[in-house]
């Protein structure tokens, strides 16, 4: 069974994404081989729904994203993996999000992870997971030069050995 | 997204994106890809059905710790249970984002 990779885009928005190609610079395979069992791997996870923390992290940036429409707040947030569904708010302007503040499980499924480490498939979750927010200025040049860095200095410390991304 | 899993790849931590669009995942060059044919904003699956929840889950981990070669890709055959129409309509937000605000003005000014 073949994904339809367009099913539930407007057909308006599709050569935005199709036939695009890499992006400039980013052809050639990056591999980091995952050499671990599951049963004994640490694994963290990222969204890119713009989850953060309704009691101590700041929204993403979406009054600017209004006045600037091109561009996309490129900052991260640290989400504790016992964060309840009820402490989390969601700033992203590109999706509808009532079923991810009713189980924000189907962007971040931290608590699923967690059962899943305590069944022994996977050897442990990261104690923070990764919230970004997904819509992003064409260049990247944010998430290249700082956030990428950051992200991948957060899972090192958390003693992960891989990372799940889920885009919004 | 694929591009910041292959700059967290490049610093040496195996990555795998579960995206509703993976043939751009493949296009950008993302090291391992799981698609999934769900609306946006739900990548693992529908509010509170852990069953569908945990079959994207144990995919995705299948594929980073089984994938052999960059580039793979694994699609998940899993159908969403919403109509079409519906579901289409369900994800998109009730106020269009700016970006498409401008779009949509940009269309207007010049018809």
């Amino acid at each position: 069974m073949i994904v339809d990779s367009y099913r539930f885009l407007p057909r308006s928005f599709r050569p935005l994404y199709e036939g695009r190609g890499a992006f400039p610079g980013e052809d050639a395979p990056v591999w980091a081989p995952f050499e671990k069992r599951l049963a004994y791997a640490r694994i963290a996870l990222l969204t890119s729904a713009g989850i953060y923390l309704k009691g101590s992290h700041p929204s993403f940036d979406v009054d600017r994203e209004q006045a600037q429409p091109d561009w996309g707040d490129p900052t991260w947030r640290s989400i504790p993996a016992t964060t309840q569904p009820q402490d989390i708010a969601i700033a992203h302007l590109h999706i509808n999000d009532e079923d991810l503040l009713a189980d924000p499980e189907i962007a971040l499924p931290m608590h699923l992870l967690a059962d899943l480490a305590r069944e022994g498939v996977v050897g442990g979750a990261a104690a923070n997971h990764v919230s970004a927010m997904g819509y992003q200025d064409r260049r990247l040049e944010d998430w290249r030069s700082t956030t990428a860095p950051q992200i991948a200095a957060h899972v090192r410390e958390q003693g992960a050995d891989a990372l799940i991304l889920a885009p919004a | 997204m694929p591009v910041l899993a292959r700059w967290i790849e490049a610093a040496g931590i195996p990555t795998v994106v579960v995206t509703m669009m993976p043939a751009v995942a493949e296009e950008r060059r993302a090291p391992r890809i799981v698609g999934v044919e769900f609306p946006f904003g739900h990548a693992f699956g529908m509010p509170l059905d852990r069953r569908m929840q945990r079959r994207t889950l144990e995919l995705a981990l299948r594929v980073l710790a089984g994938a052999r070669a960059f580039g793979t890709r694994v699609d998940l055959d899993v159908e969403w249970p919403v109509p079409l129409r519906e579901a289409y309509r369900a994800w998109q937000p009730k106020v269009p984002s700016p970006i498409v605000r401008k779009m949509l003005e940009a269309r207007q000014s010049q018809s």
